[in-house]
């Protein structure tokens, strides 16, 4: 091993430490919501800001590799793809740690029927599960599991785009649940980041394994269905 | 900076060939098994800065030193210092390959045997070692007795690196010492340069400042016979002090 690998193998370590401890934040948020643990929800907060410490750890780590060392072809796209992993990364503990607000806003115990006719839990599991592949995608390179991640992530836009919907019902139903019942919608809303996010972590594996860029694809499908298949321009990548 | 013990110090060091004053009152630390690189133009100095460290610049017509260089905290040129004692500490690595028309194992223990050393299984212990620290043994285990013109330029700037460990000095100095290497020699030499210095103190002069960034600890640029900034290689390379280091490094100089 040289030294730019030992180097590159220090900033994946760190990435790693990082991620457990995100992971950690984010199954928390689920026990803290059925539970109401409130030492929980404040180890969530805290830890955030560990989180952001990892965060400018790993940039600056970056930086001096690309001062220092003038990293090429995959050593480069790695490094470009860190940068925003790491970003990403960050920002899942950040939506993690405003879940953990709203869940101690919530107030304890939160009606079974609002999990239940919301589909948080659900979320919950999924989201959960696509953070927990994402990791081993990147850890294994492998860039097929990264795309099924991608895939994944339609479920929970689909919960989250009946949100409202299932809200306001339930509100009509239980007037009195108004301020719990945002504080879920607004749980669900974070979720749904989350999943925005781990997608954007797969699609950066995708492009530093297989130097292909996948990001902004699905919108320009979408697009090419609406004009009846006709090609759309050139997209700047 | 860390807590290593410093190695070697300059304090107010001038030198001069004839009336150019071609080092300029300059002061450095380097601390003990770190690699401090020289960068700068042509014509700065650092060369004949970096000569200074074992007086390789004391055979030069009309050039004169100012100042103190301590290797261990002893003035190396105190009246009482021998050169040649001074030079078993001191090692050297030019730019070009320079190895004797010899066998590579003359090569190795050519220092040895001028300080007197006979004993045959020393001899080769010694050799096998420095030829292993300089990564070239297995390359060359099978034919020590082969002439060191035959080796690769690659191979002969190691065996030369091997031949200034042989003699166990505790500071290595380097004259741009991959700048007449391909691309691959390079990157051998420079991996060799990391791990020397778990045992030397290194200090290299070179005109890549890619190689400056990658190999060492510390960087000094020098300017116009000063220097003008000595600090860790992450800060230089990401955030210099002074704007002339910033125009260098960037290639905006001039």
């Amino acid at each position: 091993m040289n030294h730019l690998e030992k180097e590159l193998l220090s900033i994946k370590e760190k990435v790693h430490e990082m991620w457990s401890l995100v992971e950690f934040q984010m199954l928390a948020g689920k026990e803290a919501l059925l539970s109401g643990d409130k030492e929980l929800t404040k180890k969530i907060i805290k830890s955030g800001k560990k989180v952001n410490n990892f965060d400018i750890k790993i940039d600056r780590m970056c930086e001096s590799i690309f001062a220092l060392y003038n990293p090429v072809a995959i050593d480069l796209r790695w490094l470009m793809a860190i940068l925003k992993i790491n970003a990403n990364i960050e920002r899942i503990g950040d939506s993690s740690e405003g879940i953990a607000q709203l869940i101690r806003e919530a107030g304890h115990p939160v009606d079974p029927v609002l999990l239940e006719n919301t589909r948080v839990l659900e979320m919950y599991e999924a989201a959960e599960t696509m953070l927990a592949e994402v990791q081993r995608a990147f850890h294994e390179e492998n860039t097929e599991l990264a795309r099924e991640i991608i895939k994944k992530d339609k479920l929970l836009n689909k919960i989250h785009a009946q949100t409202d919907k299932v809200i306001i019902t339930y509100i009509q139903a239980n007037p009195e649940k108004i301020a719990q019942s945002l504080k879920v919608s607004g749980i669900i809303r974070k979720l749904e980041r989350i999943g925005d996010q781990i997608t954007n972590i797969a699609e950066e594996i995708i492009f530093y394994v297989d130097a292909k860029v996948v990001k902004h694809k699905q919108k320009a499908k979408k697009k090419k269905k609406k004009n009846g298949g006709q090609t759309p321009p050139p997209e700047n990548n | 900076m860390s807590k290593k013990p410093i190695k070697v110090e300059a304090k107010d060091v001038n030198a001069y060939y004839g009336d150019f004053h071609a080092i300029k009152g300059i002061n450095i630390a380097m601390e003990e098994n770190t690699v401090t690189a020289f960068i700068g133009p042509s014509g700065c100095g650092k060369s004949t800065f970096l000569r200074i460290f074992n007086r390789m610049n004391d055979y030069i017509d009309g050039f004169k030193t100012e100042g103190e260089i301590l290797l261990d905290g002893q003035n190396i040129y105190a009246k009482n210092v021998q050169v040649d004692e001074l030079r078993k500490k001191v090692g050297m690595v030019f730019q070009k390959p320079n190895p004797f028309p010899k066998s590579i194992y003359e090569n190795v223990v050519y220092g040895l045997k001028i300080q007197g050393v006979s004993n045959k299984a020393a001899l080769t212990e010694a050799a096998e070692r420095a030829l292993k620290q300089a990564a070239l043994w297995n390359e060359v285990k099978d034919n020590l007795n082969k002439s060191a013109l035959a080796l690769s330029g690659g191979q002969q700037q190691r065996l030369c690196i091997a031949r200034a460990l042989a003699i166990s000095p505790s500071v290595l100095l380097m004259d741009e010492p991959a700048s007449a290497l391909d691309p691959i020699s390079t990157a051998k030499i420079e991996e060799l340069i990391h791990e020397l210095k778990e045992q030397y103190t290194i200090v290299i002069v070179t005109h890549n400042m890619q190689q400056a960034a990658r190999v060492s600890d510390t960087t000094a640029f020098f300017y116009m016979g000063e220097l003008v900034e000595h600090a860790k290689t992450k800060t230089m390379f990401t955030n210099p002090k002074d704007s002339r280091t910033q125009d260098y490094i960037t290639g905006r100089f001039g």
